[in-house]
């Protein structure tokens, strides 16, 4: 099973990467772009045929390693 | 005193960290390897400076989940000293020991020169040998030195003086032209609720004599040594 | 030699052998060799170790004349990086090399991957990296690619330095548009070992193990070495994919493993894997030391699946070295690359061949005898035009500026003048604890750890004189490296050098490389000051634009007290300031005439190498017996632009009072005369200086004191160290922030 995690910075935590990247996009003449966030993307090859244990395994890898809690959140795709 | 520093891989500053270590004190201190799950008995253990694993995922995200955390957490839990610098702060705030992280500089470029620092409580461990208010120079060097923690957090470090130096002018004002990475409240070194754990971005190892331009470094060992002898 | 080489491999037709940048002649040479056609795996061997930057195959004829040797030189020319004596059983390890071609492609990772490469050059000696060094030449500041290009590099040269915990301690950093198209980033590195604890690559001892540790072999940087051998096209861009990527995390950790291995007796040779990879550690290994290898290409440890001898032997993967170890120790070694968590294989053996003999899946994929193909490489003497010196500009022939304030300010906040603060903030160049001198100054230096010593590093060049004379170009970027180490008050010992120049198949061209080595050549040998390292980057030019020829020179020298170095800054108010050395208004070729005229024409100024080697000396024991409290030396933008330069580094104004005589005061003061030095010292010392000299016969010239907060020169102007520190504090921040 492959799992996809994606890791994003909390609300209210300020992100001078993704300010910097809206700010690259209007000197590039994007209009109307709000906002921008940058986060992570982590892919994992598991060797777990159990969807349910699959996703605890990662949530607990997310909560351990991936994120860092203070700051982070995160999301899991399994397929 | 006796003391001990931590070497993870990529740790770049420990050998400046135990250089400052046994001038100082004139013992000389321990090597812990990030595998040793047995760490000799000390007053004070020193997390150094660098690029512990790389600054892979979160920098000192890796070297906070090292085998040999749970001694240095047994340490700190029996009241014993814990100094980070540097990446070392990054990995006692990735261990949890202190509050906050660490972010991505707001000028998003790496910075090293020498910043002003304000001694803002002078009736620490690591600070009892500075005079309160008393404004040091310390070099900083570091990529992700951006001190962020939520309102509650912070209030509390301030009411309670656990802020130990925030970077400041010349005149010992917290201004955004003083701040070198963005720090919330210009926050640059802090300490737990006890009072036995100091996290600081600035690193006092490296102006401990005059050659290397100054000895404002040198005080914050000497705090550590107050308490100990 | 079985049957199996024919089988699975293309028909080597005149075109592929002409896409691996190998003539019909070399092709003649190779078969000769080899005794039949190549091999697919063979030709990409060959056309890697004889493409111009393995081979040197355009310049060695003229490489062999310079003076490599001294009393304190160790190992010169040859090896991994050059070797000095320090003293005390000590030496220090040397090198600058170039990464051009792979920074204007991708800046962050060739300048990274520059680094890391020259550390390895260095450690792989058994030094540990005590500082990194590096000389950058960009293209024009308008270049629609220049800000992009050099926010890449230093962010580059930084996340590799930084990471490794090695400390950047300074470099130089110019804008000129003949480098639009190729820009030039060549980095040093400077190591301490022990002269007992020194490692080379010659192999030796039939049947010894043969070692590959470090990262896993990838696809990258397929046919760098070939790249940085050709000139670039418009589409070169389309290169990117042959980019290597660093990794300084696994180049820490080899660091380390390596350092610690050699700190035992197991090794018998050691080597870096650099360009051309596993291909040019094993020839060179091989031939050095009389002897074949037979590799099991199936045993390197590879990150991708399915690839090929002939992609893993031209595989420039990084952070990787090759290890020969004495017999039964292999246990032993294995251990020390797993406690940090490394790739370790054995992958082959030491034979009695005097081939190297790759085995795949079974098969010999390739069977070259070594010697030859190291020793027999072609050798070109190219032909050359000498370039003619241009006139010397008569200094009454430039007009005056209306007002020289606002002409030092511009000057001052100039790109090529102003502050370089922007760019070494983002090097960390504090860690080790070691720097005693900061970037800013004359010359780095870092304490040799835990003694009284210390070496001084600088890199210098002028392109724009070596343009207009190769031969006096090459005598001053020489001697400017030499002043430099002098200025801080240390004993200049040796230099490396890192020769970048356009197209060496056009006859100017080659001119140029010939006049500048000329130039290089009488300034060592006069300021004995053997070159013991270095590396020739040809073919800088696009669509036919070749660079300024930039022979970029990093030298170092020893400091045996540490205490009795000094900085440009003056100390004290009432300091006495002095001059040494003769000034004429030289303003052929300077930044004056460049900035404020617009124009690059003229004779550069002359370089006296016997009246540098006494000026020097002179400075030097002045300095070394306490007298001076701050020294500079006279180079880019001249006296005034020194003064300005020593005024910001303290924060303390100075008084001058000059006597130009007949010399127009805009030559005097922004002539770039050589061999010249502003001192400062003490009223008391002053006149056992200024009696020192008349007794040594130098030039020397009392021209003012230190004190209050502006830089007044008489008659000239006066302007405050704000507005100096202003002008050139803010060009590079504000140009960089798109601002200018």
């Amino acid at each position: 099973m492959k799992a996809r995690v994606h890791i994003t910075l909390k609300n209210g935590v300020l992100d001078p990467q993704g300010k910097a990247i809206q700010h690259a996009l209007d000197a590039l003449g994007f209009d109307g772009v709000d906002d921008v966030r940058q986060g992570k993307y982590i892919e994992i090859d598991l060797n777990e045929t159990d969807r349910a244990k699959a996703e605890a395994n990662v949530e607990e890898m997310c909560k351990k390693l991936l994120a860092n809690m203070v700051i982070e959140n995160y999301s899991i795709d399994i397929d | 005193m006796k003391s001990a520093v931590v070497t993870f891989p990529a740790s770049n500053c420990d050998r400046d960290m135990f250089v400052a270590l046994e001038k100082i004190t004139g013992k000389t201190p321990h090597h812990i390897w990030h595998q040793d799950s047995e760490i000799p008995d000390v007053d004070l253990i020193a997390l150094p400076g660098g690029f512990s694993f790389g600054d892979y995922l979160r920098c000192g995200a890796m070297a906070a989940r090292s085998p040999t955390i749970r001694a240095i957490r047994e340490h700190a839990d029996r009241g014993g000293y814990v100094i980070g610098v540097c990446n070392g702060f990054q990995v006692l705030t990735e261990m949890g020991l202190l509050p906050g992280a660490l972010m991505r500089n707001a000028s998003l470029k790496f910075v090293c020169k020498t910043v002003h620092l304000k001694v803002e409580n002078a009736d620490s461990v690591f600070t009892n040998q500075y005079k309160q208010g008393q404004v040091i120079d310390i070099p900083v060097a570091h990529h992700d030195g951006n001190y962020f923690a939520d309102d509650e957090t912070l209030a509390e470090l301030e009411d309670t003086g656990r802020i130990a130096f925030r970077y400041v002018n010349k005149q010992g004002e917290a201004t955004a032209n003083a701040n070198p990475n963005g720090s919330q409240h210009n926050i640059a070194g802090i300490m737990n609720k006890r009072g036995n754990i100091l996290g600081m971005m600035p690193h006092p190892e490296r102006l401990i004599e005059d050659a290397q331009g100054g000895t404002d470094g040198r005080g914050f060992f000497e705090s550590i040594m107050n308490k100990i002898n | 030699m079985t049957d199996t080489i024919w089988n699975n491999n293309p028909e080597i037709t005149d075109e592929l052998v002409k896409e691996h940048g190998l003539t019909s002649d070399e092709r003649v040479l190779m078969e000769k060799i080899l005794g039949r056609t190549p091999t697919l795996t063979e030709l990409g061997i060959f056309s890697v170790m004889w493409s111009e930057h393995c081979s040197y195959k355009s310049s060695k004829l003229h490489l062999k004349t310079l003076p490599t040797k001294a009393p304190w030189v160790i190992h010169g020319p040859g090896e991994n990086a050059g070797v000095i004596d320090i003293g005390d059983g000590q030496a220090a390890i040397f090198k600058m090399e170039s990464h051009n071609h792979p920074s204007y492609i991708e800046p962050y990772q060739g300048a990274a991957t520059g680094v890391g490469g020259i550390l390895r050059d260095v450690f792989t000696m058994g030094a540990r990296p005590i500082a990194n060094m590096n000389a950058l030449r960009f293209g024009r500041p308008e270049h629609r690619k220049t800000r992009h290009l050099l926010s890449g590099v230093v962010e580059g040269i930084g996340g590799y330095g930084n990471c490794v915990g090695v400390p950047t301690v300074g470099g130089e950093t110019n804008f000129h548009p003949s480098y639009d198209g190729n820009i030039l980033v060549n980095a040093m590195a400077v190591g301490l070992a022990d002269q007992d604890k020194i490692f080379l690559s010659a192999a030796a001892g039939v049947g010894n193990p043969v070692i590959y540790v470090g990262s896993k072999t990838g696809r990258d940087g397929i046919h760098g070495a070939t790249m940085a051998s050709a000139e670039f096209t418009e589409d070169s861009e389309e290169k990117r994919p042959t980019v290597q990527v660093g990794d300084p995390f696994t180049e820490k950790l080899l660091i380390e493993a390596c350092l610690e291995l050699m700190s035992t007796d197991m090794v018998v040779a050691i080597q870096d894997m650099g360009a051309a990879g596993l291909t040019s550690s094993s020839v060179e290994m091989a031939s050095g030391g009389g002897v074949g290898f037979t590799l099991n290409l199936d045993m390197v440890p590879q990150r991708e699946e399915h690839m090929t001898p002939y992609e893993m032997m031209l595989s420039e993967s990084q952070e990787r070295m090759l290890v020969v170890l004495k017999p039964d120790r292999v246990k032993e070694a294995e251990a020390i690359f797993r406690k940090w968590d490394l790739d370790f294989a054995v992958i082959g053996e030491i034979t009695d061949t005097g081939n190297l003999t790759l085995m795949w899946q079974g098969e010999v994929v390739a069977d070259i005898p070594t010697q030859p193909l190291a020793d027999n490489s072609p050798e070109y003497d190219r032909p050359w035009v000498k370039t003619e010196p241009p006139a010397v500009i008569d200094p009454e022939s430039v007009a005056a500026p209306n007002d020289l304030g606002e002409t030092l300010l511009k000057m001052v906040g100039s790109a090529n003048l102003s502050s370089r603060e922007w760019i070494w903030q983002q090097y960390d160049h504090q860690v080790m604890a070691d720097t005693i001198q900061l970037p800013g100054g004359d010359a780095a230096v870092v304490r040799v750890h835990d003694t009284d010593k210390a070496l001084a590093i600088s890199t210098d060049c002028t392109p724009r004189y070596c343009y207009a004379d190769p031969f006096e170009g090459g005598k001053q970027a020489v001697a400017e490296t030499w002043r430099n180490v002098t200025a801080v008050g240390a004993e200049p010992m040796a230099i490396t050098d890192c020769l970048n120049f356009g197209n060496p198949e056009r006859p100017d061209i080659m001119g140029q490389f010939v006049g500048a080595i000329d130039g290089l050549r009488e300034a060592c040998t006069v300021l004995n000051y053997p070159v013991i390292s270095g590396n020739v980057s040809l073919y800088n030019e696009t669509n036919g634009t070749g660079i300024h020829p930039t022979p970029a020179i990093g030298g170092v020298g020893l400091l045996k007290d540490s205490s009795k170095m000094v900085t440009i800054a003056p100390k004290h108010e009432g300091d006495v300031i002095l001059l040494v050395g003769e000034t004429t208004g030289h303003i052929g070729c300077t930044q004056y005439l460049s900035i404020i005229e617009g124009r690059e024409e003229g004779a550069p100024p002359p370089v006296d190498l016997e009246l540098e080697k006494k000026n020097g000396d002179f400075v030097r024991a002045q300095i070394q017996n306490g007298n001076v409290t701050a020294c500079h030396d006279i180079s880019d933008g001249g006296l005034f632009v020194a003064l300005a330069e020593m005024a910001m580094a303290s924060g303390m104004g100075i008084n001058i009072s000059l006597d130009n005589g007949d010399i127009p005061m805009h030559a005097y003061g922004f002539g770039e005369d050589q061999a010249r030095y502003i001192i400062s010292t003490s009223p008391a010392n002053a006149d056992k200086i200024l009696s020192a000299a008349d007794k040594d016969n130098i030039s020397i010239t009392k021209i003012g004191t230190v004190g209050g907060t502006s830089l007044d020169v008489q008659d000239a102007f006066t302007i405050s160290i704000t507005e100096l520190l202003d002008a050139h504090g803010s060009w590079m921040p504000h140009y960089m922030a798109n601002e200018t």
